[in-house]
């Protein structure tokens, strides 16, 4: 039997493996945007799994939203990488470091 | 079960519904105009704010609050205030910012377009009256900082610091809705008005995490420490012109996400976000004053200031009596009319080829221009909170909501930094006026964008003078 329990768990691995992925990975940008977006779906099945256990449907509705709104972001995500790319010639993480202080 | 919705029932949804369509037109305008647009759509967005505040003013008034949208809209006397502040200080914001952005090729239609989605979703915040709407309107904001911040698009340091700004932003995105599908699952809505209902008492575990989390986000909109990083690099690394509109308007914005949510959604559980709303509070006013105090570029040096001034506003959440919430709604307005101006006499001072970003344009300023140098004064002395000027009422607003909670202990520390940050605002003053002049070339000189200027700092001094109009106006929307 699949509890609550058990999807929040997996909700909370998966957010913290993204989390972990951002301040770990110290290559590339692209990666960057690969974790915020495991973020945005932990969230989202931790969302889909109240709202099954709850038997109420706004969760369900919310995940819509954030999809989308996952979809502009990562637009302008590679938007700007697109920007820095050609300024930079890199997109290594650690090239970012002109701004100090 | 719901009532008919009629247009007489939309009315108090005037100002986003106008936004909206306001932007759509703002666009084809842009497009259609061609060549032209250049000298029509800066026109155009200044014809638009003033009609959508006129339009607020007029259709738009509330006496009390009423609710849209089976409860996710909400519409009350301090969302009509902020609202307005909001087209106020945006439109003063694109006056000031138009000869920086001539100078520099970047007057183009996006521009003012994303500033006007960037209001929009300021809106969509201050009238949230759900975790859903609260989320989209921050996202709709963001989204369209990121992009102004990245709008120049020969500039590395505007694209490295746009870079830093959206992956941080993003994270700080993601921890506030993990926090809210958390909120939601202890309380099986997403409401902010049954949230208050249902979470009282005892605070399970799940109720705790979320609300960390909550706080997190929240935290960073502010640009709070330990969620700062973001601040100093964008000020610098952005145009100064979109520096302006990220230092003002959307700070607003900020303290309507932490109204509406920390003190009105989970205001009954408020002992838990309190203790860690305060070390934020605390931590912000220390390390904003301290480090700003080694800053070279005035930019920067505005940036931890920044931060250092969002530990005052948190903290009249700290105090989380309906006075600390006036007080720190005060200090918001207050706050953002002070940088207003500080960054609009930095757009003033430059002019092509020369950003009067570093501390050093500053020197001698006095002997090159009397009247930018006394502006400049009236600010940095207003905004140490130096009387008569209006920030020290701001800040002794803050330290009276604490004394009344007995928050010694904040008080004292607070006002203990503040007089180490009187130190870098006058060391602003005395490179203007006891330094020799530097062969830094004289600013443009636009007579009515100087004027506008000094009917800002002419303000700073006015409310100083008589503090009690605006105060009783921030007490009679809380109310």
């Amino acid at each position: 039997m699949i509890t609550l329990q058990h999807m929040l768990t997996l909700s909370g691995i998966l957010f913290a493996l993204a989390v972990a992925g951002i301040f770990i990975n110290r290559k590339n940008v692209i990666l960057l945007l690969m974790c915020i977006e495991l973020m945005l779906l932990a969230v989202n099945f931790s969302f889909v799994s109240f709202s099954r256990f709850l038997g109420n449907l706004d969760g369900q509705v919310f995940v819509f939203f954030v999809l989308t709104v996952a979809a502009a972001e990562s637009a302008i995500g590679l938007a700007i990488l697109v920007v820095l790319f050609r300024e930079r010639r890199s997109i290594n993480v650690e090239d970012l470091d002109t701004l100090k202080g | 079960m719901q009532a008919a919705i009629t247009l007489q029932s939309l009315a108090p949804a005037l100002p986003e519904i106008f936004m909206v369509a306001a932007i759509c037109v703002v666009l084809l305008a842009d497009v259609f105009a061609g060549a032209a647009a250049r000298r029509i759509t800066p026109t155009l967005t200044l014809v638009v704010i003033a009609l959508g505040a006129a339009l607020t003013i007029l259709h738009a008034q509330v006496p009390e609050r009423v609710v849209l949208f089976s409860g996710m809209y909400v519409a009350d006397p301090l969302g009509t205030l902020l609202k307005l502040l909001g087209f106020l200080f945006t439109g003063v914001a694109l006056l000031y910012s138009r000869a920086y952005l001539e100078a520099r090729n970047l007057l183009k239609g996006e521009y003012y377009v994303l500033v006007l989605t960037a209001l929009l979703g300021i809106f969509v915040i201050v009238s949230a009256g759900s975790l859903l709407t609260l989320y989209i309107g921050v996202e709709l904001l963001a989204l369209s900082l990121y992009a102004l911040v990245a709008f120049d698009r020969d500039s590395g340091i505007a694209a490295e610091s746009a870079m830093k700004y959206f992956v941080l932003g993003a994270i700080a995105s993601g921890c506030l809705l993990y926090g809210m599908s958390l909120v939601y699952g202890m309380s099986g809505s997403l409401l902010l008005a049954d949230l208050a209902v249902r979470l009282q008492g005892e605070a399970s575990l799940g109720l705790i995490m979320g609300i960390v989390f909550l706080v997190v986000g929240v935290a960073f909109k502010f640009g709070a420490v330990p969620f700062h990083m973001w601040v100093p690099d964008v000020y610098q690394g952005a145009p100064s012109s979109v520096t302006l509109f990220v230092a003002t308007a959307p700070k607003i914005a900020s303290f309507a996400l932490a109204f509406r949510l920390l003190a009105g959604g989970l205001g009954q559980v408020a002992g838990t976000w309190m203790q860690m709303l305060s070390i934020v509070a605390i931590a912000s006013l220390v390390l904003g004053n301290v480090v700003a105090i080694a800053q070279t570029s005035l930019k920067r040096m505005l940036a931890y200031s920044a931060i250092g001034n969002v530990g005052f506003i948190l903290l009249g959440f700290v105090a989380g009596t309906e006075q600390g919430y006036e007080a720190a709604l005060y200090y918001t307005v207050v706050y953002v009319l002070m940088t207003l101006g500080s960054f609009g006499v930095i757009l003033l001072a430059s002019r092509a080829g020369f950003e009067a970003s570093e501390l050093d344009d500053y020197k001698g300023l006095h002997a090159r221009d009397p009247l930018l140098a006394l502006i400049m004064m009236v600010l940095m002395f207003s905004t140490a909170g130096i009387p008569p000027f209006v920030g020290f009422w701001a800040k002794l607003q803050i330290f009276q909501a604490l004394w009344a909670v007995n928050q010694m202990a904040l008080v004292v520390c607070a006002a203990a930094v503040s007089v180490i940050g009187v130190f870098y605002y006058l060391r602003v003053v005395k490179l203007m006026y006891f330094d020799a002049p530097t062969e830094a070339p004289r600013g443009f000189a636009h007579r009515g964008v100087r004027f506008a200027l000094g009917l800002n700092a002419f303000a700073v001094l006015a409310l100083g003078l008589l503090p009690e109009s605006l105060l009783s106006l921030c007490a009679k929307v809380l109310s």
